[in-house]
């Protein structure tokens, strides 16, 4: 059990890594910019993470994940609107649980069809949640979308609300990695790879779906709660299907079968619009192409091709052992 | 002595086309029997029908005095059938201890667990590894299943199946696709694993060495029907079986 003890170490020292990274961005830069980036890339990274608990690890691709990242902004959005400030946590509170619920019933009805059909009927709903957003004006603010939404107390700092973002995040990530290495995690590699042969081990194919698609629903709608507080405005296009788009497209880039595959894809797309974007009025051109060009040349992801690099080196006995 | 399976005319159409008409016989507990026809007679329908995958048109599927039909396959394998089948069915990106260990796992009821590390489950790790000893597949327990040959494929079929300690185990033709000498040792193998575990074990195969080598009882199946039950003597000797099937050299 020491190659155990070995990789159990190394992969937390490498956890350790990035969270005091993370943690320095504050410390080590004088500009509040930097941390407003590495803020977008953590609550991105936690929705990119969650997002492949459904379809890297389950089979289960959902265009429709926007409806419950804005449905977590829009519960503190409009809870902060219309009862204060003080309400922006408890509003966080509602929004997970009524992500929660909404992916239990929607659940219940798109898992039942499986395959493409659930796909498009995802993406139906999250359309139907961002056309009810932006034509009711009145009540969400419609294509004005929702300003001014203040933390409460220490958290109206910037980098005390980051450090909150920074915990939440990290605590959240870790407990979706110990899911993907659990008995759970492995019954729903079992449900992508032979939902067949699942059945005849005893098991249920889509209530161990529904389980993954509500709990996927759970930690989006944090991380969109989270994201209420960044910049302090939201807008509709959180619910538009090109949120869902965009996650997908950092999963694809990072790497589906690796756990943290979509946290590089994050990082890696955030830093990319950021650099581009500030040079260039064609950035989305610009962004499309090298997006392009990464996952053409690395067609398992850049985590996943690392990991390939690193297990060739270590049968050439170049490396240290895989 | 009661059978453990018994099927009492059990019937099965796809539109137009009847593939199994009132097929009754009873299984004992502890036999080891095989079902033989030609291609499309039905065999492997009529395993499904007994797994719960296809749903019996008429008749009844007594397993332990229960009868099962309509029952879905989770609650037919909880009740202690096992099966492996005709192309492997398998969890290819996974280690081949982990295609072993999630069926142990399922077992002992811990696939909900969601905190600990698999790694962490002493009980059903012990398990597996038993299991791929018994096959001969331990020193490939760290292959991802898609590395493995097609037989030792088929092989871990079977272990998946076994972990869930069955009483019945069903092989849907456990030597298709091998060479001569992994058929021997397919054979010698599944006659061990029938005594290792207790299990009273059906199997549907072409080859003739294995059928009438280790099973106790033959039961012929054409056209969805049963033709011909008997020992391997009885079957051999049996007219109807040799034009149909056997052909006159055998
Ligand atoms: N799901 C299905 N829908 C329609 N027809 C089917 C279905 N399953 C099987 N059949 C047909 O039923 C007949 C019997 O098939 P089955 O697979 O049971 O045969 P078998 O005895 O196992 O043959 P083999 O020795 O080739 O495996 C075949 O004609 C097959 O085409
Ligand atoms: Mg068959």
């Amino acid at each position: 059990m020491t190659s155990n003890t070995t990789r159990n170490l190394r992969a937390a020292s490498l956890w350790g890594v990035i969270v005091l990274a993370f943690a320095l961005v504050p410390v080590l830069s004088t500009s509040s910019y930097h941390t407003n980036l590495a803020c977008h890339i953590l609550i991105w990274s936690l929705f990119a993470v969650s997002f492949n608990m459904l379809w890297g690890v389950t089979g289960m691709l959902s265009l429709g994940q926007a409806l419950y990242y804005g449905l977590g902004a829009y519960s503190v959005g409009l809870m902060v609107n219309y009862l204060g400030s003080q309400w922006y946590l408890p509003a966080m509170g509602v929004g997970l649980l009524a992500a929660a619920l909404l992916a239990l019933l929607l659940g219940m009805l798109v898992i039942r069809v499986g395959g493409v059909y659930f796909t498009m009927l995802t993406l139906a709903f999250g359309q139907l949640a961002w056309q009810i957003t932006f034509k009711w004006y009145d009540f969400t603010g419609g294509d004005d979308g929702i300003q001014g939404i203040i933390p409460p107390g220490i958290l109206e700092n910037g980098t005390a609300y980051y450090y909150f973002v920074l915990t939440v995040v990290i605590l959240s990530i870790w407990v979706l990695k110990r899911m993907a290495f659990s008995p759970f995690g492995l019954v729903l590699r079992c449900v992508q790879q032979n939902p067949d042969r699942v059945r005849f081990l005893g098991r249920r194919v889509r209530r161990n779906q529904l389980r993954i698609y509500v709990i996927s629903a759970f930690f989006t709608a944090l991380a969109g709660g989270l994201m209420a507080g960044v910049d302090g405005s939201i807008h509709t296009d959180m619910l538009f299907w090109t949120t869902s788009g965009e996650v997908i497209l950092m999963t694809v880039l990072g790497g589906i079968n690796q756990f943290f595959g979509p946290f590089v894809g994050a990082a890696v797309i955030i830093l990319i619009e950021d650099l581009v974007g500030a040079r260039t009025e064609y950035w989305s051109l610009i962004i499309g192409i090298i997006i392009m060009v990464i996952v053409l040349v690395f067609p398992k992801g850049l985590v996943g091709e690392a990991a390939r690099v690193r297990s060739l080196m270590a049968r050439a006995g170049l490396g240290r052992r895989a | 002595m009661t059978p453990i399976l018994q099927l009492d005319s059990v019937d099965k159409a796809f539109g137009g086309l009847k593939v199994t008409s009132h097929v009754s016989f009873s299984v004992m507990p502890g036999e080891i029997s095989a079902i033989i026809g030609p291609n499309g007679a039905g065999k492997t329908t009529l395993f499904n029908q007994i797994t719960g995958h296809l749903l019996s048109d008429a008749g009844a599927i007594y397993f332990k005095g229960e009868n099962i039909v309509g029952r879905p396959p989770q609650q037919i394998v909880a009740r202690g059938v096992g099966r492996a089948f005709q192309i492997a069915s398998i969890f290819p990106d996974e280690t081949v201890l982990d295609n072993v260990r999630v069926a142990c796992l399922s077992k002992l009821g811990q696939t909900r667990k969601f905190w600990r590390s698999v790694l962490d489950y002493r009980q059903a790790t012990d398990d597996a590894h038993g299991i791929l000893a018994s096959l001969g597949l331990d020193a490939q327990a760290h292959r991802k299943a898609f590395e493995l040959a097609h037989g030792d494929q088929k092989l871990l079929d079977i272990g998946i199946a076994l972990a869930l300690k069955p009483t019945l185990l069903l092989l849907d033709e456990p030597t298709a696709g091998m060479s001569p000498e992994e058929r021997h040792q397919m054979r010698v193998l599944i006659k061990k694993l029938w005594k290792e575990f207790e299990l009273t074990l059906v199997f549907i195969e072409h080859d003739m060495d294995m059928v009438f080598g280790i099973a106790q009882v033959v039961r012929v199946l054409q056209q969805g029907a049963l033709l011909a039950e008997g020992t391997p003597e009885q079957i051999r000797a049996n007219k109807q079986v040799i034009t149909a099937y056997l052909g006159e050299d055998f």
